[in-house]
């Protein structure tokens, strides 16, 4: 029961704090004069949001297929990466430093050679999604695998289980926190990663809508762009967490210990 | 009473009485510049159902020992053997349970129990063809002799450490191995909880009879469980020493102040002492890694 109120009271305060910007936000603008070719109110993008969602609708389509095509492609090659490298020292000793200073480098300069190779449209948004997700998934679900007890092994090991075995019955399931918390910063950049694509090079895509609505100086049209995109994002980090809360609540026991 | 110490043996060697030999096994870790020496050649043979405790200064081998044992390490020269084969290729069923509990902390206690279950065969073939039901029941009556009975669904986070130490040894015992091969089990636990589980391990060994190898710091510890205790020097390690334990089972608490065992205890130490003083850390390369 304490739990319950619990929740309430840190989501309600998480609830009126995003109000309280929004409502500062339009009290500002209204008092400072503030024109709407600069930032517009949050009821006008609201308004722009309405006025032109049948426009925006398919725009917002692409840039979820895209993200979420790239972003799967880019977890299954980092999964199987990760656990590659987690797996054998040699490989773990070699190629983390090479990982640490490839995911340095910005990905989304890539862009123009993505778009040199296939042309500009949907296929960049794709490649740029999945190659900036890859990257933490790998050093992640690499840690959780690398970072098994030795004692551990060793008793796998005295059973003379294979390396599947290992792997299936102790590693895997063991970097599965640390894979579900590279996952949500993996599809928050996806759609970094997909957006800048179709800004650079699409003629689709809420980032190519975005241009388009600032060469055109539809200010609120821009800034409804920017909420579609933070509402896929919140959406589907909501999905992950989610998903993770059921899969790894195990590595969370401090909260579910109060309802145990 | 001491067992025989550098001796070279041929490179093969044949006819192996004992359930489990060293024959002048030595391990050096490292290469060229780094190489380190952990264990010089050691001969022993533990007979089959004996109970040999290891003890000696920290850093001088006894895990190493173990771990050759177990199939985790091939000596650098000489031979090792467990029933009758060289290491590597035994068919024997083998346990091994460390100080830390490390049960996996997504499964329950009676799941982390039957892990062995689903890995050394003939369990393995049986766990497939879905005899959950008789394993649950096999879980359930080694639990229960440890003292651990009605606990299978708790998770290793809501037992203490004397608890998850017995669960430890229920994995290690589940899937009725031929050798166990205890690295200090015990060695973080208080006095009571060690007393507790030292009585508990007796009675297992008692009821199944199977060989074990432990090592301890705990010298009563050793002469509590043991049939025969090796004391070692400090690195690289040698046996120093090797007696029998010729006190009546089964053993008690009660047993351990009378007059034999204290005596023994006593002598155990002194050679300790000695070991760690004369050859021990001090001596060798000051401001090197210590162990
Ligand atoms: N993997 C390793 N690499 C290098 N040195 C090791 C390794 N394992 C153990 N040693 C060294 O070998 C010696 C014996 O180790 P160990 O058998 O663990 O001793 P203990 O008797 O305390 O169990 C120690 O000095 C330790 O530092
Ligand atoms: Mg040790």
């Amino acid at each position: 029961m304490e739990r319950i109120g619990e929740i309430i009271r840190e989501k309600g305060a998480s609830t009126a704090l995003i109000i309280g910007v929004f409502v500062f936000w339009e009290l500002f603008c209204l008092m400072a004069g503030i024109s709407d070719i600069l930032l517009p109110r949050p009821t006008q993008i609201i308004a722009a949001l309405i006025q032109y969602w049948p426009a925006i609708w398919p725009h917002t389509w692409q840039t979820l297929y895209t993200t979420l095509i790239g972003f799967s492609i880019g977890v299954v090659i980092g999964l199987l990466l990760g656990i590659l490298i987690g797996s054998s020292k040699l490989a773990y000793d070699t190629a983390y430093p090479l990982l640490v200073g490839f995911s340095s480098i910005p990905k989304v300069a890539v862009v123009p050679i993505f778009v040199l190779w296939y042309g500009a449209g949907t296929v960049p948004a794709i490649l740029t999604a999945m190659i900036i997700c890859i990257f933490p998934i790998v050093v992640n679900v690499a840690t959780g695998i690398a970072t098994v007890e030795p004692e551990l092994e060793d008793v796998m090991k005295t059973l003379k289980a294979s390396k599947w075995d290992i792997l299936w019955n102790v590693s895997l399931p063991r970097a599965m926190p640390y894979f579900f918390a590279a996952l949500k910063v993996a599809i928050t950049l996806a759609f970094v990663g997909s957006v800048v694509a179709e800004t650079v090079a699409s003629n689709r895509g809420i980032g190519n809508m975005m241009m388009i609505a600032s060469s055109s100086f539809n200010v609120p049209l821009v800034f409804a762009g920017l909420f579609v995109l933070a509402g896929l994002g919140v959406a589907l980090y909501v999905l992950f967490s989610l998903i993770e809360q059921r899969v790894t609540g195990w590595a969370h026991r401090k909260t579910d210990l109060a309802s145990a | 009473m001491n067992v025989s110490l550098t001796t070279i043996e041929p490179a093969t060697a044949i006819r192996v009485p004992a359930f489990i030999e060293f024959q002048g096994a030595s391990i050096t870790y490292g290469r060229g510049e780094k190489a380190v020496q952990a264990l010089a050649p050691t001969s022993l043979k533990v007979a089959e159902g004996e109970f040999v405790a290891l003890v000696g200064p920290s850093g001088c081998g006894k895990s190493t020992i173990l771990k050759m044992v177990g199939e985790l390490l091939k000596p650098s020269t000489g031979h090792v053997f467990v029933a009758g084969r060289e290491i590597g290729a035994t068919p024997i069923r083998i346990g091994m349970a460390y100080q830390n509990p490390t049960l996996l902390p997504w499964l329950n206690i009676r799941d982390n129990v039957m892990l062995p279950l689903k890995i050394v065969p003939p369990f393995r073939q049986g766990y497939r063809a879905k005899r959950k039901t008789e394993y649950r029941d096999r879980v359930e009556t080694l639990l229960d002799q440890v003292g651990l009975g009605g606990f299978g669904d708790k998770y290793p986070w809501q037992l203490s450490g004397g608890m998850m130490q017995r669960a430890n040894l229920c994995r290690a015992l589940i899937h009725d191995p031929d050798l166990l091969l205890l690295d200090e089990p015990f060695g973080a636990l208080d006095q009571f909880t060690r007393e507790e589980l030292w009585a508990i391990m007796q009675d297992l060994w008692l009821s199944k009879k199977l060989t074990v190898l432990l090592v301890t710091h705990d010298l009563k510890e050793a002469a509590y469980l043991a049939d025969r205790i090796c004391v070692m020097s400090a690195r690289p390690g040698r046996i120093l020493d090797d007696s029998p334990v010729e006190i009546a089972r089964p053993r008690t608490i009660d047993m351990t102040f009378e007059p034999d065992f204290v005596a023994l205890n006593q002598r155990l130490r002194a050679m300790i002492v000695g070991a760690r003083g004369g050859t021990g850390i001090v001596s060798h390369a000051p401001g090197g890694p210590r162990s």
